[in-house]
């Protein structure tokens, strides 16, 4: 580490280079174009280097931010991968969608005055460099033999994949979709995540020796038995994500058009409706679209709308612009493509025609009152205030619970009465030996990096587990 | 990537495949259904699975081609792969307590195919099975030998009577209820008209009756919401909570104006894959080849 080196004390972060919002709004190319090597560099010089190091206890996969970075200034990126890659197996994935405000960047010394270190953007620097310029030098480790089962390849699954074959286990990923990734190529968009760059990580954890099973789903083609008693897995973890949609249960939500985020985004995405019909999977839209919520996945449905070519899109959130629960960068970007905050209005039916087709949606204005359990103001209907709005697509995206196929087919998984798989907080462990769980499955849906530190701790507690049945024996 | 293993036309527009898929073949259970994808760019379909060889490790579908993807898949020679072949989806469908009771097993058209292992397994737990299967004509007539060998009765309408017994299938059912005929559950699987025929018919006669709802899919693992249909009021996935419901349940009404969510784009597909077949149709034998 240099010592010498005198920090960089600009206030401001390097600009990250973005596709114009007039331009962006109507092509699925990323919108961040990402750092120069140059740019990564001086934004680098920027980290104090603190001996506390507060950033990294704000990474839930602890990544060692300041020595990273400390490579990076001193322009050794591989350095910098190795680095990097040692704690986290997706860092170009993490790089482009974690919540770094209110993640290790909060924690950022240089963020109390000013604006933080860009950790999130040098990390992605670092992650594409690699991918780009790195010769193969990935070899697996030696295999101890000890086979482990991963259910599910979203960022869950595939860090703990990564963490045990890092370790020398015999690690398969199975996935129920036809490609690996999960939520990473199915739910966020390409403009966010390119998905050639989710299967580039998913290929350097192949070289780490991770095999990946496509077209399976557990529970059905397995049981959770068969894979330990059969095909001889001494572990399984399970991370098969939140991927049951909720529906808001008022009039016409059945109507033709109406679609939950997950369907309209995973025709989108995984299946490239986009490109029909040379994409045998249709999607249609119409001019006018509506998107009911106010997370990322919402801002996803909408801005991905957009680029389908609708002439209006809307955000319809019960609440006000302060408690949208998308990342701030997220509803900035929508707004500034020309998404239409439609704000303190709640559906209270889908309006259709005799056909059974959306013709527009029915809101009433709310007003925000006494703070709820949640520490928001409760959004309160104002009697009288309904209206409507004309449409040809809904797009419900309010949320979803744990996908209900693998409590379903385990009788002895012990879940909560909303759907969660019951853990250990400590090590992740399910009430059934030998199966751990983590991510969205355990949680209900919640962030890429939040899943991912749950696949690394269940990686730790499998390793102990496996070591210390084998040394029993 | 799953292989033909055999391949076999069953009318001139239903065709049956065998397909190499030994993991699935081990657990596919009356009722369930499997997702098959073409190639690459293939759209996810789901049909219910017709028959299993745990031996030959291979899984029998049953199709009609009537879309792109079901078009592409019939013109499939044995040897050739297809991109996924997933399953078994679904709930199996609850047959275990009707041994020595009184089923009529209804099958519309390519329906049939799919209520043949629901009566094959009956047949075989010793329930009475009474099968009656409709078709618009007598060409289209399928597995009548296979349907005679697993059910005590079979009776076989078609639309226009080419076949001698003209009528629909709710004719046939109607007749033997009428004539003392006691059923303690009534199976119906087929177009979604004829599903709800059946169901309007055996409701005044308080006769328990069960559909296969084959909905529009794209995961079927509960995680899009495509295929949700009302059941008793509430709102259910075909995938995960069926494909089996209770008839007298389901609102076929939405569920008919759903299926119809892509027809647009469906006929579209049709006849650019017609014209595709066409041009590669050989002027001396008729046949399509293969590309």
């Amino acid at each position: 580490m240099n010592e010498k080196r005198k920090p960089n004390m600009s206030p401001v972060k390097v600009t990250m280079p973005e596709q114009p919002a007039d331009i962006r709004r109507s092509n699925f190319g990323e919108v961040a174009l990402g750092y120069t090597a140059e740019m990564a560099m001086e934004e680098a010089t920027r980290c104090l280097q603190c001996k506390h190091q507060p950033c990294v206890q704000g990474c839930p996969v602890n990544v060692r931010i300041p020595e990273f970075i400390a490579k990076v200034a001193e322009g050794d990126f591989l350095e910098a991968y190795r680095i990097l890659s040692s704690t986290n197996s997706l860092p170009a994935v993490c790089g482009r969608v974690c919540p770094q405000e209110k993640q290790c960047e909060e924690r950022c010394v240089r963020g109390i005055k000013h604006e933080s270190v860009g950790i999130g953007r040098i990390e992605r620097f670092v992650a594409d460099w690699y991918l780009e310029n790195a010769k193969d030098e990935l070899v697996p480790p030696p295999c101890n033999n000890r086979k482990v089962a991963i259910v599910g390849s979203g960022p869950a699954g595939l860090t703990c994949a990564g963490d045990l074959a890092k370790l020398g286990y015999d690690v398969t990923v199975f996935e129920a979709f036809h490609v690996a990734g999960g939520v990473l190529m199915y739910g966020i968009p390409e403009f966010r995540l390119p998905k050639t760059l989710v299967q580039s990580e998913i290929k350097l954890l192949s070289k780490l020796g991770v095999k990946i099973k496509c077209d399976m789903v557990i529970g059905r083609v397995f049981s959770l038995d068969e894979l330990m008693e059969e095909e001889g897995f001494d572990a399984i973890f399970i991370g098969s994500g939140a991927g049951l949609p909720s529906f808001m249960n008022i009039k016409g939500e059945n109507l033709n058009q109406v679609y939950s985020a997950n369907e309209f985004l995973t025709r989108v995405n995984l299946m490239q409706a986009w490109r029909w019909p040379e994409a045998a999977t249709p999607i249609s839209i119409g001019k006018c679209v509506a998107v009911i919520g106010g997370g990322n996945v919402a801002m996803d449905a909408a801005r991905s709308a957009q680029r389908l070519g609708a002439d209006k899109v809307y955000i319809i959130y019960r609440r006000s612009e302060e408690e949208l629960p998308a990342r701030l960068e997220e509803v900035e970007h929508a707004k500034e493509e020309g998404i239409i905050f439609k704000l303190l209005s709640n559906p209270v039916e889908v309006l259709g025609n005799d056909e059974g087709w959306v013709t527009g949606i029915r809101c009433i204005a709310m007003e925000l009152g006494e703070p709820d359990a949640s520490g928001r103001r409760r959004p309160v209907a104002i009697p009288g205030s309904e209206f409507d709005i004309e449409l040809d697509t809904v797009i419900v995206a309010i949320g979803q619970s744990p996908n209900p196929l693998l409590r379903d087919t385990t009788p002895d998984l012990k879940c909560h009465s909303w759907g969660g798989i019951v853990v250990d907080e400590e090590t992740l462990a399910t009430s059934k030996e030998g199966v751990w769980a983590g991510g969205d499955a355990v949680t209900g849906a919640a962030t890429v990096i939040l899943a991912m530190g749950a696949g690394k701790q269940a990686a730790a507690s499998i390793d102990e587990y496996i070591k210390a049945k084998y040394e029993e024996t | 990537m799953n292989r033909i293993v055999s391949r076999e036309v069953l009318n001139s527009e239903t065709v049956m495949l065998d397909i190499e898929a030994p993991a699935i073949a081990r657990k596919a259970l009356p009722g369930q259904f499997i997702i098959f994808r073409v190639d690459e760019l293939g759209e996810r379909i789901p049909l219910t699975v017709a028959g299993t060889d745990t031996e030959k490790g291979t899984v029998r579908i049953i199709f009609q081609m009537v879309g792109k993807s079901t078009m592409q898949l019939g013109r499939k020679q044995v040897g050739e792969t297809i991109a996924s072949f997933v399953g078994p989806l679904g709930r199996p469908s609850e047959l275990d307590h009707l041994a020595g009771k009184n089923v009529a097993v209804i099958g519309g058209g390519l329906g049939t195919a799919i209520a043949y292992p629901q009566a094959t397994y009956l047949h075989k737990i010793g329930a009475h099975v009474d099968f009656i299967a409709g078709f618009r004509t007598k060409d289209l007539i399928i597995l009548e030998d296979e349907m005679r060998a697993v059910s005590d009765n079979l009776y076989v309408a078609t639309d226009d009577g080419s076949n001698g017994k003209k009528g629909f299938v709710t004719d046939v059912l109607k007749e033997l209820i009428d004539a003392g005929k006691h059923y303690d559950l009534v199976i119906a699987i087929g177009p979604l008209v004829m599903m709800r025929a059946v169901a309007n018919l055996t409701k005044p006669y308080n006769i328990d009756t069960l559909v296969s709802m084959n909905t529009i899919m794209v995961d079927g693992t509960g995680m899009c919401g495509c295929c949700r249909l009302t059941v008793g009021g509430e709102i259910k996935f075909s995938c995960v909570d069926g494909p089996d419901f209770d008839a007298h349940q389901v609102d076929f009404d939405e569920a008919i104006r759903r299926s119809k969510a892509y027809l647009k784009q469906e006929a579209y597909d049709r006849e650019r894959e017609k014209e595709k077949e066409e041009s590669h149709r050989c002027r001396l034998t008729g046949e399509v080849r293969h590309e």
